[in-house]
């Protein structure tokens, strides 16, 4: 029985096994100096365990008595989130280096992130959802005060902590609520206990989860913390942050409200539609009045953020299916833009203000040509792959009857497209500058190109991605 | 070869433009005359290979011809086609950019990057006019908005920044509203095939919304959410205010293309989808059409009177010319819609060759004011010639193509809304009187400007660009069956099944007991 459980959760024990195996022998061994071994190790293991799990999973098992659910739905989420963290650690190794912020922690801090957002997106239950939130989440309060001797970056650690544990209480709460009306933390019973219409408490008890759950997903009106947090935190782990962690807990939020509550789609639907429209909304007239391209980055992933729950809203398949292509684009696009911004550098340190991109364009026609592409991808502007991202979530807004939600979303999306234009205004038609530094590792170069390339070249058949989503979103929404 | 005529048509420019972005480095002068060779082949092999569509073409059948059709993404299918009423703007397309390509043989100013953005936006306007498939067209409408925005941000005037922000906000605030009917259709019918969804019957039974009675229902409300985009893209009064900045601001192949071809866009978006697909809604909405059209066509005639800036009299004059084209396309009649797409077509090359001129003496003194001219005639000859041919032309004097466009939408709206043709007519004196003022002001009298003195007539290369809009406008001017005979049949097709589905409806009777 045990030996049947611990085969469905392999990759999660793997990955945590690796984890602390490394941690000691980086101890009691050179320290510090191991760091790029184990950046590049830990990386080839989420390499590795994202192509275990995306080709060689299949069907349904549960484990541990339905508190872990290993379905199509987790494969998806997991290879992305195993991917994209992938991607960012690789990316973060030259800034980490130069900055004096290189420490072995780091990659194995990312990796039990990465073990919690697993446990996450496969969680049966609410103690299991619990455990894997947490896991991640304290992992990631330390790597944003990663640069102890910074204030912003300290504060943006604390701040992150502090809200955290709020909404982790509320989250919380609203658990031991639906425990206490539900007789039970699996969802299958909670399921159960929602059949026939569900009751005042567990409606009190989900409203307090889904509010948990939005501060996760920094949708607003519980977004406050990101701004602060994406800016004073070392650019690399913005870069995280603004990636695996969000599809992992879009992931989460996709899985209480279908797996849990699928039969109340019509309560919490309506709650999921204003939490969009808000998001959507806020993230693109926020936005405008940036100048730090790291703030900036922060309430445009608060609007994406938005355009995914709509997807969510739809309260569908389809919908569930639209949310997962729009995370996948979501994270290509910033793992290309956070390379981008990695590359902004005057004289060796890190410049933020979009001031700076006066005519880049001139120096460095190449990269502000891929910059370019990513931009009107994210502002959604055809035939750009992003475009098709929101054509999905709107569709199935609209065949879900929430064509409100779609107008309101398009016209948020006009309003954003604003700020993106605005950089490529900088780069393109702004005035002549001193050049900022030239330099850039070929790894950060491989991704901006990479993902630019996937933004334009996406239009012939999206990669494939749909079939694959299809199937997740068919696991999960029965 | 003929079963993708239309797919090699399209991308063709496209490969050049790689192929410059590709192969061509440096900026020095070699390279700079290399990527304007590059272009200027690409788009002239554009044009003459779109030369086959031309004789391939078979007017007498109403239906789609040179149809491709591929599996794409999301149930969405790859499919082109032209009839009789699209074939035309992606002949007028192919025909001009060579000329375009040509009249920016003077820039100097990342000269690579300017070609690359005008071959891409040659494929996309093609692959408007060609798009069988609801989400085809929506990718390559929009997308035109990138290399135009970049155009005019980069190669534009002082101002530039703001035009090109208004001209990418306005323009993509009206076609999201027509995405989201795009995909109210497609959640409807099920399909995004165009072909299919013209025959498809939309809902047109009225219901309250808000509190607000909807004569004529769903249809109606795509109707709007179309025509928000189309409306936008024409420019309509009065939406029409991103047009003026957006020309002025433009360099001078910029606003040859936003002027030809661009505009058209919107009045073949009216004839493609408001028509035929939504019937009772234009039924409903076509007189309020009908009206602010003939207020456009007054009001911007006099606006253009008070112009002091050359472009933009000829870009309010554009916006009233294209009142003609909503004007005849909402009569809803044979003269009136063979009329509106003539006058599309004609104003392609007039408008086009009339900003041409204003570049060809921008170019020389690097001001667009009409007070900084006058009496060019004296030192300019063949351009006061060129100049008056097309001044004339764009009054619509009989023998020129302007003449033809005008006189059928005005006898097509006469029959259904007498008021509204009388109205209108009014515009054509008014366009005669800005028009020769402003070829007075500049071309007549005598040279007394110290600044003029040493002005030099036009060369080769800029008498060559003009040659074949000159002989275009004349042509069509004294043998317009070589337009109306292919659209024709087309035209009568979509007349008669608006006709029945606006019968089968009842909406007259609704709309009369309103």
């Amino acid at each position: 029985m045990i030996q049947a459980d611990l085969n469905v959760v392999l990759p999660e024990v793997i990955l945590a096994v690796y984890a602390m195996i490394a941690l000691l022998a980086a101890v009691y061994t050179t320290k510090d100096k191991a760091a790029p071994i184990v950046l590049w190790v830990t990386a080839g293991v989420f390499v590795l365990l994202a192509g275990v799990i995306g080709f060689g999973g299949s069907g349904e098992t549960t484990a541990f008595g339905g508190a872990f659910v290993d379905d199509a739905f987790s494969r998806f989420a997991k290879v992305a989130i195993l991917l994209s963290a992938a991607a960012i650690l690789v990316l973060s190794q030259d800034f980490m280096t130069r900055h004096g912020l290189f420490r072995f922690e780091y990659p194995l801090l990312v990796a039990l992130s990465v073990v919690g957002m697993m446990m996450m997106v496969s969680a049966g239950d609410l103690m299991a959802l619990y455990m894997g939130l947490e896991l991640q989440s304290l992992s990631l309060y330390v790597v944003a005060a990663l640069r102890r001797d910074s204030v912003k970056s300290t504060e943006a650690g604390l701040k992150y902590f502090v809200l955290g544990a709020l909404s982790s209480g509320m989250l919380l709460y609203g658990c031991s609520l639906v425990y206490g009306y539900a007789g039970t933390t699996l969802f299958s019973g909670i399921t159960a206990a929602a059949e026939g219409g569900i009751g005042l408490g567990l409606l009190f008890g989900l409203v307090f989860v889904v509010a948990g759950m939005a501060f996760k997903v920094s949708a607003a009106p519980f977004h406050m913390w990101t701004p602060d947090v994406y800016e004073g935190s070392p650019t690399p782990i913005t870069a995280f942050f603004a990636t695996a962690p969000k599809v992992a807990a879009m992931g989460l939020f996709a899985r209480v409200v279908h797996d849990a509550f699928g039969g109340a789609v019509s309560d919490w639907s309506q709650i999921v539609a204003f939490l969009s429209v808000v998001s959507m909304f806020l993230g693109a007239v926020a936005a405008i009045g940036q100048r730090d391209i790291k703030r900036l980055m922060a309430y445009s992933s608060i609007a994406h953020m938005g355009f995914a729950l709509m997807g969510l809203a739809a309260g569908t398949a389809e919908g569930v299916q639209a949310m997962l292509v729009y995370m996948s684009i979501y994270v290509v696009m910033n793992v290309g833009t956070f390379a981008f911004i990695l590359s902004m550098e005057k004289d060796g340190q890190p410049v933020t203000d979009i001031d700076a991109l006066q005519n880049y364009s001139k120096h460095q026609p190449g990269r502000a040509l891929a910059m370019l592409v990513l931009m009107f991808s994210l502002a959604g502007i055809p035939p750009m792959v992003g475009f098709f991202g929101k054509y999905y979530v709107l569709q199935a807004a609209v065949d879900a009857g929430l064509a409100w939600l779609a107008v309101a979303g398009v016209i948020a999306s006009v309003i954003g497209a604003y700020y993106y234009l605005r950089i490529v205004y900088y780069m393109y038609f702004g005035e002549d500058r001193e050049a900022m530094d030239s330099a850039m590792p070929p790894v950060g170069w491989a991704l901006l190109m990479g993902s630019a390339a996937i933004m334009v070249l996406g239009v012939v058949n999206l990669f494939g991605i749909e079939a694959p989503a299809l199937a997740a979103a068919q696991a999960l929404v029965n | 070869m003929l079963n993708s005529l239309l797919s090699i048509i399209t991308f063709i420019p496209l490969l050049g433009a790689v192929i410059l972005a590709l192969f061509l480095r440096g900026d020095d002068e070699a390279a700079q005359r290399n990527a304007k060779w590059l272009a200027l082949i690409a788009t002239t092999a554009t044009f003459l290979v779109s030369i086959f569509l031309y004789t391939g073409f078979d007017p007498a059948n109403t239906g789609f011809q040179f149809v491709e059709e591929r599996e794409w993404i999301l149930g969405f299918q790859y499919k082109m086609g032209v009839d009789g009423i699209s074939i035309l703007f992606v002949l007028l397309t192919t025909f001009l950019m060579p000329l375009v390509i040509a009249s920016c043989w003077d820039v100097k100013h990342r000269v690579k990057d300017y070609m690359i953005a005008f071959l891409l936006l040659e494929t996309l306007m093609i692959g408007v006019f060609c798009a069988l498939d609801l989400i085809l067209f929506y990718v390559f409408f929009e997308a035109g908005l990138i290399p135009m925005f970049l155009i005019i941000g980069i190669w534009g005037g002082a101002n530039r920044i703001y035009a090109s922000f208004k001209f990418f906000l306005y323009t993509l605030l009206g076609s999201v509203l027509m995405l989201i009917a795009m995909i109210a259709m497609y959640v409807d019918a099920g399909t995004t095939d165009i072909p299919t969804l013209l025959t498809h019957n939309f809902a047109s039974e009225s219901f309250e919304l808000l509190g607000i009675q909807i004569v004529g229902g769903m249809q109606t409300l795509m109707w709007l959410a179309f025509f928000a985009s189309f409306a936008v893209k024409m420019p309509m009064w009065p939406v029409h205010t991103w047009l003026p900045d957006a020309h002025v601001q433009a360099p001078t192949a910029g606003s040859v293309v936003l002027a030809a071809i661009l505009l058209k866009m919107g009045g073949y978006g009216f004839l493609r989808f408001s028509l035929p697909m939504f019937p009772v809604g234009s039924e409903v909405l076509g007189t309020f059409v009908l009206w602010i059209s003939a207020i456009a066509i007054v009001y911007t005639s006099l606006v253009a009177l008070a112009q002091s800036d050359m472009k933009k009299l000829i870009a309010y004059s554009s916006v009233a010319h294209m009142g003609y084209v909503t004007m005849g396309i909402f009569a809803v009649n044979q003269q009136g819609i063979d009329g509106a797409i003539f006058q599309m077509i004609s104003h392609g090359f007039i408008s086009g060759a009339l900003f041409l001129c204003v570049g060809v003496i921008y170019d020389r003194m690097h001001t667009r004011e009409i007070d900084a001219y006058g009496g060019l005639v004296n030192k300019m000859p063949a351009y006061a010639l060129i100049f008056m041919l097309f001044t004339m032309a764009n009054v619509g004097l009989p023998g020129t193509s302007g003449f033809i466009g005008e006189f059928l939408v005005l006898m097509g709206v006469f029959q259904v809304n007498t008021w509204v043709a009388m109205i209108a007519t009014t515009g054509v004196i008014l366009s005669a009187a800005y028009a020769l003022w402003l070829y007075r002001r500049v071309v007549m009298g005598d040279l007394i400007k110290e600044s003029l003195k040493s002005i030099s007539d036009m060369t080769t290369r800029e008498r060559a660009i003009f040659a074949p809009l000159v002989v275009m406008t004349l042509l069509l001017g004294v043998y317009p069956s070589l337009v109306t005979d292919i659209i024709g049949p087309s035209v009568g097709a979509l007349i008669t099944n608006y006709d029945t589905a606006v019968l089968d409806s009842g909406i007259a009777t609704a709309v009369a007991e309103n």
